[in-house]
């Protein structure tokens, strides 16, 4: 803790009508590259871009017509490259006619179903995203949306089958038992941490786990699955409880995505716009200063959890009741884990965590075709997601490969410290708003030193403060 | 060991810490490097010691040219540093801190613990500390912990010793002990770079000095030169040391404290059974050693800490059942002691920062329940006293963490200032800020004094302490030693800082002169001269 | 004057360190646990029917002494067990109210004994034989990944960097160990290039939290996924379409201690082993010594705890947690070897089933010491084990309660209710000069 030196508030104002030197010596051209690699949406870009040629390698790797050319390679170079274009083509042309717009399909609805698929799959991500996403604004690391998610299908799916009640009434009862499912299990975790100061990234683990056996034990109840087979699968959702279809029969696209359209304005409103969303975002900053305000931060931590799993419990009863059906042990695959990427890859902002949703249901769906098309397994999209978020997680490095210059033509390394006091607080506790955009947000304090005078504005004995203060 | 520095400069960013900084410290000397907060003493330090590497310029060690790629070389070459936050790991025992780095192993790298302990009992013989070897570093008074410090540096030999701001955490009397330490090491041929922004210790200590200010040295000086030089050449201009003031009106009693006792989150006793009362329009400093329950005493009084007995009464008013916030909005106006962990939001912006403890209510809240906030007139009003507290900013929608630190500590007087107070707290409200900055803040304390506003300082330095007191409370481990008038000397404040009573300190100090006070009588002397 | 001086400051103790006695509140936390756990026992008795009797089966197949059943009165059995567990809670209610603290030997006795009437009352007159020494091995065997992956975490975070992604590591083991096995046809070519693929995961975590400052908890996520990906997706392809070549199944021979394997019920389970559980038993010992007692031990928990205290001793702050994360990489490559060459079995998707979080849940628990998180993980195997066994002889315990009971507990744990849990200062704070 001690350890960050930063003692920004001592050091003079930086005069901002000094340019660095770096950047005074760089011409026009690089400056515009500079800028170029500031802006988010083109890392992001060059990351979707990195992630593309990661996949490329994959696929040709797995190919055995790849392999059967490689084998005569010297023999044939160019009998290698045109197999390697021509399964890249087919692969990637098969993912985005799975995501976007299928032009081989026999008729215009067919070939715009895609998109809405993408949709489709996108609901959950978007709502569990958008939980995820309150949570890193708040400074909680909420690894729980699995548990959150599954909690949701299983209080919603259940309702769902169990109830009979009114088309209207009935999907909106079982809309609230999904929220109410997933802001429970949250709440746990929230609860706990504004308590006991539990460390909310390993109670949420935990819990995912326990959400996982919780749902198999139900799955064998015969009061809850109401099936009468031994199978561990429930019986399906009455359509009273379903979510109506958009598009009609022949789409599978329904009114989830208009929740997560609102859900996503109400996520904005909340943080931008409210008091509660101060809070959130002051306890998110500093929790310290947040109490010091008079803010109850055990109170507004614990509510952050209660409404990012209400939000994972919405997007896991979204998934039953309009895409699903039934309940299975694997209802939840691995949205959880997605919804994380995605509120990353939305850098915890409503709108990008919706757009990012999009982009990974695509993949999904895109993933499905391409599986089914040239048999690559869907696992890559793993892959993809995977380097996408480590990409844009670390924005240098995606500059490096591309030879952009550094964000302000200044070794980024100093522009860290400034926030790493906040950053330090407590051990594994110290979880805090995930650091992707470490170019924006600090480069304001960029030009101040590290420590130019660390004067006493720690405490003195700071060595022998508790971890956690 | 001769250290000289050739035109050292170090930069961060568009910002020049270290302007071709020059100095030369003979061997057996102690050299005081005197500049304010911020004027890149530090940074000149932890370049010396290999924690930077400079720019530009040189480092020479009797007069050969060194360079260091960290820490580990400057410490092969001889020079060791005690820092002000002292490098201690606290979960470690003494032994255990001064082998780290250095540790005597036997096969496979297993320690040998005894070798090492060996050392620090010969070290702390010949210096005559009284460490135990096996004490774990967090259970030691701050005191012994600086001498484990200095164990450290001596155990690797070093002949250039750098002590940033030493005495910070010291009462007079330690700072006498530490004094005499750093005198017989310089006798015994080590070098001392004594770094401090305190003229009297400067005066008392030092056989040279060189003074810094904005990064750049601007004189070198004997130590006979008058406090008055001295303080011009630090700030660059003539300076009060301090502030003109009307004496006290102080009317009715508005602000109690009963019998208050207060455990820390290990259950052990951080304040003991203070009592405290204050009139409206005086200003009471609670004076002593970083760590002895003040800033606890002003957190409880704020509400972050629940007593678990005593009272705290405000016009009569039980604050117990209050929260925070109804504290604050009851008329308690707060600066907390770190303000960059406490007191902003770094990454917030100056309106959200002076809103910080306003933003759930009107005018700055809106709608059902206020549960909107309200932008426009968020910005109007930051807008409006920033202005009048003379923040230097670009907009009030830049972050916060863009202000420096006397502009941040602007801000949040503002914020706190901009209520109709009852009472006024502030812990530590000048620490880390330039001369400039502490003269406003000084200023605007006694103007809300002057207002009528009983106004409780808590301030570890008695420099302070004595320029901005009506009176004088003494905190020591968690009681009040006594409340005596702002007229009191340094010497009695300092063994009361030490946990002696009012009256028996009045005895010793009559005998008993420290080395400090003797050095204040001088600089009085000549001032009157 | 100054010596005294000296001396006299040096008593003072710290103001804030006094200890203010009578004002600690004595801790019940573990007395009432013990005790509603006894009175638990207490009715496990009352409900066993009279006459009833339990089956244990004390040898495995290849002892050295065939042990017949032992068959015991259910009922006296558990009243002896029942009256030993009052009577220790009854001392632990004794020792709190003289603020004693316990020993050890107090909780493991205690825990030993009431599995011990647990399975008493679960097996009473069902028929079934309970499978005593099967279900120790078997829950051995499924400790030994996690007691890898727990000492890998524990050698990261020591050095104060978060490793969320155990669970990669063990299945990147998991996946090399068979693959190497099985195309270079030798067992012990697996064990050498398990921990290559750990050390890779491991090496990718410092790549990106120590150089470019990820957020260490995000980086280990995505390495879950990166590595469930692709694991799965080369599972996919190369692996299904040549299995002969790429997976088929090798198994690390049993290597009997000699005597030592002949002890009856602790033999077979402990001595009777690969070697990759030897090597176990080796690493968590000389970890055990070598953190507290060797220099790369304190200089891992410096910089843990205050990084910037060692670099002002010259010890590289981001080289050692490079060092450390990718040793603690290859540690837990060994223990996902232990799913496929280690049981024998080829290898199969996301077969790492969760360990890796069990093995953070271990490390935490064993408030990061090698013994500490050596015991949990032992109690996590042995109630996913005691869960497996009740789902066979079927008992009113649903099995799913026993397989979430490590991750309940873990929760307890960092909710405070098992004493203060502490992790290195530094832990998840990357350091910048």
């Amino acid at each position: 803790m001690s350890a960050s030196g930063s003692q920004q508030g001592m050091t003079p104002a930086p005069k901002p009508e000094h340019q660095s030197p770096w950047a005074e010596a760089e011409g026009r051209l690089s400056r515009a590259l500079r800028e170029l690699g500031q802006t988010s949406w083109v890392v992001t870009v060059l990351a979707v871009v990195v992630a593309l040629v990661v996949g490329a390698v994959l696929i040709l790797a797995a190919n055995r017509d790849v392999q059967a050319s490689l084998s005569y390679f010297f023999a044939q170079p160019t009998a290698f490259l045109e197999t390697a274009f021509q399964v890249l083509r087919e692969a990637y042309s098969a993912l985005f006619r799975g995501a976007v717009f299928d032009w081989q399909a026999p008729s215009a609805a067919r070939s715009i179903r895609p998109l809405t698929e993408t949709m489709v799959y996108s609901v959950p991500l978007i709502l569990a995203g958008l939980g995820i996403a309150i949570g890193f604004r708040s400074g909680m690391l909420n690894i729980g949306g699995q548990g959150q998610i599954i909690l949701g299908a299983t209080s919603a799916g259940f309702l769902g089958y169990a109830l009979s009640l009114p088309v209207g009434l009935h999907v909106l009862l079982a809309l609230a038992g999904g929220i109410l499912g997933g802001a429970i299990w949250g709440g746990i975790a929230g609860v706990l941490k504004a308590r006991t100061g539990a460390n909310e990234v390993i109670v949420t683990i935990m819990l995912n786990n326990i959400a996982i056996y919780l749902l198999a034990y139900l799955l064998q109840q015969q009061w809850y699955k109401q099936t009468g087979s031994n199978q561990p699968l429930s019986s399906s959702v009455d359509e009273s409880a379903q979510l109506f279809s958009l598009l009609g029969s022949g789409f599978r696209l329904h009114a989830g995505f208009l929740i997560a359209i609102l859900a996503t304005l109400g996520v904005w409103w909340l943080l931008e716009r409210s008091t509660l969303g101060f809070e959130f975002r002051a306890i998110g900053e500093n929790p310290e200063a947040a109490r010091t305000a008079g803010i109850n931060v055990p109170k507004a931590t614990a509510l952050v959890l209660v409404i990012a799993g209400g939000l994972a419990g919405l997007g896991g009863a979204a998934h039953v009741l309009g895409t699903e059906y039934r309940l299975a042990g694997g209802v939840a695959g691995t949205l959880g884990f997605d919804a994380i990427t995605v509120a990353l890859l939305g850098r915890s902002k409503p709108l990008g965590t919706f757009l990012a949703g999009l982009l990974l249901g695509g993949l999904r769906a895109g993933g499905v075709l391409m599986q089914a098309q040239t048999g690559t397994p869907i696992d890559i999209v793993l892959v993809l997601q995977a380097v996408i978020v480590l990409m844009i997680a670390a924005p240098p490095l995606v500059r490096a490969i591309f030879f952009l210059p550094h964000a302000d033509g200044r070794p980024r390394i100093r522009r860290r410290s400034a926030r790493r006091k906040t950053e330090a607080a407590a051990g594994t506790s110290s979880s805090r708003q995930p650091e992707l955009q470490t170019a924006s947000t600090s480069g304001a304090s960029s030009a101040e030193p590290p420590s130019a005078e660390s004067s006493s504005s720690e405490s003195p004995n700071s060595t022998t403060q508790e971890p956690g203060k | 060991m001769k250290l000289e520095l050739r035109g050292v400069t170090k930069r961060f960013g568009s910002f020049t810490a270290n302007d071709r900084i020059s100095l030369t410290v003979a061997p057996g000397e102690i050299h005081a490097l005197l500049g304010e907060n911020g004027a890149g003493k530090s940074t000149l330090m932890n370049t010396i010691y290999g924690l930077y590497s400079p720019d530009e310029g040189e480092i020479l060690l009797d007069d050969r040219e060194v360079s260091f790629n960290g820490p580990g070389d400057a410490v092969a070459a001889g020079i060791g540093m005690v820092h002000q936050h002292f490098m201690l790991i606290p979960v470690f025992t003494v032994t255990e801190s001064v082998a780290l780095g250095y540790e005597p192993t036997r096969a496979a790298g297993i320690m040998d613990m005894a070798v090492a302990r060996a050392k620090v009992l010969e070290i702390s013989a010949r210096f005559g500390f009284d460490v135990d070897p096996d004490a774990r570093i967090e259970d030691l008074p701050v005191g012994a912990q600086q001498r484990v410090e200095i164990i450290k540096a001596l155990s690797r030999d070093a002949r250039v010793l750098i002590l940033d701001e030493p005495t910070a955490v010291l009462t007079p009397q330690e700072t006498d002990e530490l004094i005499t330490i750093m005198g017989q090491l310089r006798d015994s041929g080590t070098s001392i770079v004594f770094i401090t922004h305190k003229l009297r210790e400067v005066r008392a200590v030092a056989d040279r000095i060189t003074v810094i200010r904005r990064g750049a040295v601007v004189g070198e000086t004997s130590p006979q030169s008058t406090e008055t030089e001295l303080a011009g050449l630090m700030v660059g201009r003539e300076v009060n040391l301090t502030t003109a003031k009307e004496p006290a009106d102080p009317g009715e009693v508005s602000f109690e404290v009963r019998g208050l006792t207060v455990l820390s989150s290990a259950d052990k006793v951080v304040v003991d059974d203070v009592d405290l009362s204050m009139r409206r329009g005086e200003i009471l400093v609670i004076a002593g050693v970083d760590g002895n329950g003040q800033s606890e005493l002003a957190q409880t009084i704020l509400g972050l800490r629940t007593p678990v007995a005593g009272s705290i009464l405000l016009d009569d008013q039980d604050l117990a059942p209050l929260s925070v916030k109804q504290r604050l909005a009851a008329g308690l106006g707060f600066v907390p002691e770190d303000r960059s962990t406490d007191g902003v939001i770094g990454a917030f912006t100056i309106t959200e920062n002076y809103v910080l403890d306003m933003y759930d209510r009107p005018p700055y809240a809106g709608g059902p329940g206020n549960v909107a906030l309200r932008l426009p007139v968020m910005r109007e009003a930051a807008q409006t006293q920033a202005e009048r507290f003379d923040v230097r900013m670009g907009t009030v929608d830049d972050p916060i963490s863009t202000l420096s630190g006397g502009n941040q500590q602007k801000v949040v007087l503002a914020r706190e200032m901009s209520r109709d107070l009852r009472l006024f707290v502030a812990s530590q409200p000048t620490r880390g800020l330039d001369v400039g900055s502490i003269e406003f803040v000084h200023r605007t304390i006694i103007e809300e004094r002057d207002k009528g506003t009983p106004c409780l300082i808590v301030s570890t330095e008695l420099d302070e302490a004595l320029n901005l007191a009506d009176r004088i409370a003494v905190m020591y481990r968690g009681k009040v030693v006594g409340i005596v008038p702002a007229s009191t000397s340094r010497d009695v404040l300092g063994l009361m800082m030490a946990g002696v009573p009012a009256d028996e300190a009045q005895a010793q100090a009559a005998t008993h002169h420290t080395v400090l006070a003797e050095a204040d009588e001088q600089a009085e002397a000549e001032e009157n001269q | 004057m100054s010596e005294q001086t000296v001396s006299t400051a040096a008593v003072q103790a710290d103001p804030l360190k006094q200890t203010a006695t009578g004002v600690r509140p004595i801790s019940w936390k573990y007395p009432i646990t013990y005790a509603v756990l006894a009175a638990l026992a207490v009715l496990f008795v009352l409900t066993i029917p009279a006459g009833a009797r339990t089956h244990f089966r004390l040898s495995s197949g290849g002892d050295f002494f065939e042990i017949p059943l032992v068959e015991l009165p259910s009922r006296p059995a558990g009243w002896i067990l029942a009256v030993i567990l009052v009577a220790l809670a009854g001392l632990a209610i004794w020792q709190a109210s003289r603020r004693i603290r316990t020993r050890l030997w107090l909780p493991l006795l205690f825990g030993v004994l009431f599995v011990l009437a647990f399975l008493v009352w679960a097996g009473a007159d069902r028929g079934a034989v309970i499978p005593l020494v099967t279900m120790l091995t078997g829950a051995l065997a499924l400790s030994v990944p996690l007691i890898f992956g727990a000492m890998c975490g524990l050698v990261g975070e020591r050095s104060g960097v978060i490793n969320i992604a155990i669970e990669a590591q063990l299945l990147a083991g998991a996946f090399l160990a068979a693959v190497a096995a099985s195309v270079f046809t030798s067992a012990y070519m697996g064990l050498v290039f398990a921990p290559i693929a750990g050390a890779l995961v491991g090496a990718l975590l410092v790549f990106f939290s120590v150089k470019y400052q990820v957020n260490q908890i995000i980086v280990g996520v995505v390495l879950n996924v990166l590595i469930i990906g692709l694991t799965g997706y080369l599972f996919s392809t190369a692996l299904t379409q040549n299995p002969e070549l790429w997976n088929a199944r090798q198994q690390l021979p049993r290597l009997p201690i000699p005597g030592l394997s002949q002890i009856p019920i602790i033999g077979p389970v402990l001595f009777n082993q690969t070697i990759l559980v030897y090597l176990m038993y080796l690493i968590v010992g000389l970890l055990n010594i070598f953190l507290f007692r060797s220099r790369w031990g304190l200089r891992t928990r410096a910089v843990g705890e205050h990084p910037k205290a060692a670099d002002t001793v010259g010890i590289k702050v981001n080289r050692m947690r490079v060092y450390n994360v990718i040793l603690g990489g290859a540690i837990a490559g060994l223990g996902g070897a232990f799913f496929t060459i280690g049981q024998g079995l080829a290898f199969g998707k996301e077969m790492s089933a969760g360990a890796g979080f069990i093995a953070l849940a271990a490390m935490i628990l064993g408030r990061w010491h090698p013994i500490g998180a050596l015991l949990a993980a032992l109690l996590f195997g042995f109630s996913t084990s005691l869960g497996n066994t009740l789902a066979t002889i079927g008992t009113p315990v649903p099995s799913e309660a026993l397989l979430m009971l490590p991750y309940v507990i873990t929760i307890f744990a960092v909710a405070g209710f098992v004493g203060r849990v502490r992790p290195p200062a530094a832990n998840g704070t990357p350091y910048v000069k």
